[in-house]
């Protein structure tokens, strides 16, 4: 349970960030927190509440917003649910930072992360950030990443069934260590909601930022071909169905028909309590929230 | 039957036929992959560490762990004798399953044997014991060295640092978590 002092600090952040996008014009949106319809991904397990969830993500009906006319750039602060996810920087509830911007690709959201670690810097100045965040950034692609760090190519851990294993202990061990890192093109096979590169075949524009070897962000130039996108929910039930994960395969058709509103759009989504923990200079999430799921009654 | 989800650290659990120890526990989740669920692991009978990263869907069998109230009879080449004080069964554990422990054995010393199915592997001693000094050499006075403890050998042979004021004959406490001297005990 924290106390008045870091309650304070956790305050002063979440203004920062809110003062960050109103400067630059994003507008702020709330969306539903039960989602009566999750889409469907294979590695995230949603909690139960009455006949609905409790969201994962909002993207599902930021994305819809974003479809609106005149609704360009919006952002939201909420909290986000996913079960069983407990370790030194992982909570079972936690809040997520989430922005989406019309028009954008993931290159705009890189510079996005680079603008606002750096705004915040400053803000908090009182609180040293683990790394250098005003030099250049550190750039690598997956492919070179594994290259670099680990005895197999991203391709050959794709196809071995241990591309987690490898990026867990290989090569996420080596990002963001002196400065940030933004790890870039994924596998297509990754990003169910990403849009593909033109080229090479087989990645798409999706990044994720580390910092102090922590995943922070996970970013994306959307996928906005409604027929692609329903193809790959398709794949992803198929794959849950292989797993013995029962789901119902309902597709979110609002969802779906909403993406033919929106040309071109980047989105991303940030852990707010990792962020502020590496600010705080703390080495568990759970020393940074109000109150850890230990803190609670039960 | 563990679950993946159960796993943390201090967990026993049973790997090809062995028990094991989890020493270190963390949980993974690369953006948009699978949970892991990364484990240092120690034989607790050979006492060999590995590392070993699990997925959800993993389980684990329970290792057949029991405790018995034993106690110590003799040492004999090596092996170490102790007695069930309930139903009076005997058994050895060698000096190497027993570590750093010897030092702290005692005739007739009561603690608690670790069964493997129905395999001795550890010994769990009481946190002090009370052993008698054998060999305590007497303290040079006008030492000025600033020297303010010496070396005494206790009964089990274990040699360890204590005041000076301990002489041959006296009996001592010593954590057997640490090996250090404790006090001196009146009886």
């Amino acid at each position: 349970m924290l106390d008045i002092q870091r309650l304070r600090i956790r305050a002063a952040f979440f203004q920062a960030v809110r003062r960050f996008f109103e400067t630059r014009g994003y507008l702020e949106v709330d969306t539903p927190i039960r989602h009566p319809l999750v889409i469907p991904e294979q590695h995230i397990q949603h909690i139960p509440s009455s006949s609905s969830f409790l969201q994962s993500s909002p993207e599902l009906y930021m994305k819809r917003l974003l479809a609106l006319g005149g609704c360009e750039k919006i952002f939201q602060i909420c909290h986000c649910f996913r079960e069983g996810e407990r370790g030194r920087i992982h909570l079972e509830e936690f809040m997520m930072l989430e922005w989406y911007a019309k028009g954008a690709d993931y290159t705009q959201l890189m510079k996005d992360c680079e603008d606002l670690i750096r705004f915040l810097a400053v803000q908090l100045e009182e609180h040293q950030f683990p790394v250098a965040v005003d030099r250049q950034w550190e750039y690598l692609t997956v492919t070179e990443a594994f290259a670099q760090y680990s005895s197999i190519s991203s391709e050959e851990a794709l196809e071995r069934d241990c591309f987690d294993e490898v990026l867990v202990e290989d090569v996420e061990p080596h990002l963001g260590t002196q400065r940030p890192t933004i790890l870039y093109d994924y596998p297509l096979a990754l990003a169910s909601l990403a849009r593909p590169k033109p080229d090479p075949l087989g990645l798409a524009e999706r990044f994720e930022l580390y910092v102090a070897g922590v995943e922070l962000a996970n970013g994306f130039s959307e996928l906005t071909d409604a027929l692609v996108q329903r193809q790959r929910f398709q794949q992803e039930h198929a794959a849950m169905a292989a797993d013995g994960i029962g789901q119902e395969e309902a597709m979110p058709e609002h969802f779906l028909s909403a993406l033919e509103e929106i040309d071109e759009a980047a989105g991303i989504a940030m852990g707010l309590d990792r962020l502020l923990m590496l600010f705080m200079g703390m080495e568990c999430i759970g020393e940074i929230v109000s109150f850890a799921p230990e803190d609670l009654d039960s | 039957m563990y679950a993946a989800s159960d796993l943390r650290k201090g967990l026993k659990i049973q790997i090809d036929g062995a028990p094991y120890i989890i020493t270190h526990f963390e949980f993974s989740k690369p953006g948009k992959g699978q949970s892991l669920y990364r484990c240092k692991l120690r034989n607790m009978i050979t006492g060999n560490q590995q590392s070993q990263t699990y997925r959800s869907n993993d389980k684990f069998e329970k290792p057949p762990l029991s405790e018995r109230k034993m106690q110590f009879l003799y040492n004999q080449d090596g092996e170490y004798h102790f007695m069930d004080t309930e139903n009076y069964e005997q058994t050895f554990l060698t000096a190497d399953q027993l570590g750093d422990n010897v030092k702290f054995l005692q005739d007739n010393m009561e603690l608690d044997v670790l069964f493997f199915g129905d395999k001795p592997i550890d010994v769990t001693l009481p946190i002090f014991v009370n052993l008698e000094v054998t060999v305590a050499d007497p303290w040079a006075k006008g030492d000025t060295s600033g020297n303010d403890t010496k070396p005494v050998t206790v009964e089990s042979g274990y040699v360890l640092q204590v005041p000076p004021f301990v002489v041959e004959g006296d009996k001592i406490q010593i954590d057997t978590r640490t090996g250090a001297y404790v006090t001196r005990v009146k009886e």
